[in-house]
């Protein structure tokens, strides 16, 4: 394998293996607040919404890891002074970035595993539906990951960043209806979720799985919103990357 | 080639003040340079522009003939960097540690678990290998860090105060390592210990308020003094007349006189006839620190801030 490979795997290992080695608890508080809110919304819907409940517990975890990745950074870059190590070895920017960015999925695989048993017993729908799906996870993920980005240019102080990835996560994976659709939601007050991005992901997720039934109009600005925002905050993000300090 | 070579490096972070302030200087690369300078002086600013962490405001740097600025890329394939305040991450064991960071230098999985294990041998952790960093002592931890640079393969070190917080043994260990590495290496050390930059460096380097206040070889850093003795007048208050030298009042509130030899001489036996307490050595490279930045090194020292949490 190459230097490359070598590189990206050393990201992998320090911030997702030997972080779960280190300190497992984390894997617990990872699966737990999905897992939670399955509960909530499976027993108070009589299990009727238990398939959506178990959708919007992915898009949690994505989202969280997500947006966890530019804490994690910062944490790494000014506690331990360990990104300067980096900054100066044969690693470069992308390197760093691509390998952590992988890091933070990695992280999440042991939650991944036991909702996906969950969505395997409770979910019915083809493989290509959980294909689909996965695919929309995945540039959710990278739309979390730009949005850390983005708030990341407000603050250098971990701490802080620390609380918007709080705030953040419950505004877009708690309060938004990511765990039910959102005609469960009385209709003047549908139109202020629409101000989370999850809220369009959750949509083309439910739709995938056959749980809401979308017009492709509906369907085709839901794609729009996430990728063009994705686009939008990721432009930004590389005009603020501080790699080599000035 | 193996040359050190700065060119009016500027630095200011904020507008006005200058953390650096056109340091031009060409020594050669090899061996141990030292950098000391009382706090703020700029020697971490120096050592991140030409570690390629820190863009200049202005100025370029060579080193053996690449340029720190334009060429970074080929540079960070020489260097291996030990940032000042850097800690060892907590979730990781000192294994771990070193493994990953020879990773990212580019080696594979099992040739870097085995030059960590010789590394964390050669500091005689290796009980220690498998224990998480957080419980670590400071030390130790500091150890760890200073063992994946040195288990590099990069000919050029740079080190940030690396024995702060080192006790005294694991200080003269530290020492020795550096005394073997400097055969083949370039090492950039800065410090705060007169007596380390005295006994390891090749080149020593005085940086005051961003400027450049001597380059050298502690011999042609002595001829930046005229004098080569230092009396010390162990009695508070008293006036001495000098015919020649200078003097100058030390952090401990005692009259310090450097002067020449003959001087020196003369001092020296008229104090010990009228029975004033004094005590005389030869210019130290303390003294030629005060002498030339006019203020003991480590005096004042301001509360530096470590990252807090609240
Ligand atoms: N990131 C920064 N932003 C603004 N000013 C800075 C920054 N880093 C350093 N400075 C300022 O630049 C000057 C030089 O700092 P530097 O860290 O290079 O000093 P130093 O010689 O390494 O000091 P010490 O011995 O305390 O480590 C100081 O006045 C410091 O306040
Ligand atoms: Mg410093």
């Amino acid at each position: 394998m190459g230097r490359g490979s070598n590189q990206l795997i050393a990201s992998i290992l320090v911030n997702a293996i030997y972080a779960m080695q280190g300190y497992p608890t984390w894997i617990v508080n990872n699966l737990l607040s999905p897992i939670s809110i399955i509960i909530l919304v499976t027993f108070i819907s009589k299990g009727a919404l238990i398939g959506e409940a178990i959708a919007g517990a992915l898009i949690t975890l994505f989202v969280g890891t997500g947006i966890m990745l530019q804490a994690d950074l910062a944490h790494l870059k000014n506690d331990f002074k360990y990104q300067d190590m980096i900054v100066s070895s044969p690693t470069s920017a992308m390197t760093y970035m691509v390998g952590m960015a992988l890091s933070n999925v990695i992280f999440i695989i042991p939650s991944l595993v036991v909702i996906l048993v969950l969505a395997v017993i409770y979910i019915h729908a083809s493989i290509l539906a959980f294909v689909e799906v996965f695919m929309v996870l995945l540039l959710l993920y990278l739309f979390s990951v730009v949005l850390g980005f983005f708030l990341s240019t407000f603050t250098s102080d971990v701490m802080q960043s620390w609380s918007f990835t709080g705030i953040l996560s419950l505004l877009m994976t708690t309060i938004a209806p990511v765990y039910y659709p959102i005609t469960y939601i009385p209709l003047p007050y549908r139109y202020a979720f629409y101000l989370s991005p999850t809220t369009y992901a959750a949509e083309i997720i439910q739709n995938m799985l056959g749980y809401l039934p979308l017009s492709t109009m509906a369907l085709a600005l839901d794609w729009i919103v996430i990728i063009g925002l994705s686009i939008a905050l990721f432009v930004v993000a590389i005009k603020k990357n501080k790699w080599r300090e000035y | 080639m193996e040359t050190l070579v700065c060119k009016n490096i500027t630095k200011s972070y904020e507008k006005g003040k200058k953390a650096l302030d056109r340091l031009s200087f060409s020594v050669p690369a090899k061996g141990i340079l030292a950098v000391i300078g009382r706090n703020g002086a700029g020697k971490t600013t120096l050592m991140r522009i030409l570690a390629t962490e820190l863009m200049p405001s202005s100025g370029t740097a060579t080193m053996n003939g690449i340029d720190v600025v334009k060429d970074a890329v080929k540079m960070r394939e020489m260097i291996a960097v030990l940032p000042q305040e850097s800690r060892a991450v907590n979730w990781m064991t000192p294994l771990q540690t070193i493994l990953s960071y020879l990773m990212y230098r580019g080696m594979d999985y099992s040739e870097a678990r085995e030059k960590a294990h010789e590394a964390l041998a050669g500091i005689g952790m290796t009980k220690l290998e498998k224990t998480l960093n957080s419980k670590l002592s400071g030390g130790q931890k500091r150890k760890v860090l200073v063992a994946s640079i040195l288990a590099s393969d990069a000919p050029i070190i740079f080190v940030d105060e690396p024995t702060t917080g080192l006790d005294p043994i694991s200080r003269s260990e530290l020492w020795d390592m550096l005394k073997r590495l400097k055969k083949t290496h370039f090492v950039f050390l800065t410090t705060h210990y007169l007596e380390e930059a005295e006994k390891l460096a090749d080149t020593i380097c005085i940086i005051d308020e961003g400027k450049l206040k001597g380059i050298g070889t502690l011999g042609e850093i002595r001829k930046l003094v005229k004098y080569q003795y230092s009396i010390k007048i162990l009695e508070k208050g008293k006036k001495v007349k000098i015919n020649e030298g200078e003097e100058v009042t030390g952090e401990d509130g005692f009259a310090q006189i450097m002067t020449t030899e003959k001087e020196a001489d003369r001092l020296s036996s008229r104090f010990i006839k009228e029975k004033v307490r004094f005590s005389i050595n030869p210019m130290s490279l303390e003294d030629i620190f005060y002498y030339v930045v006019k203020k003991p090194i480590n005096a004042e020292e301001e509360a530096k801030d470590y990252g807090t949490w609240f």
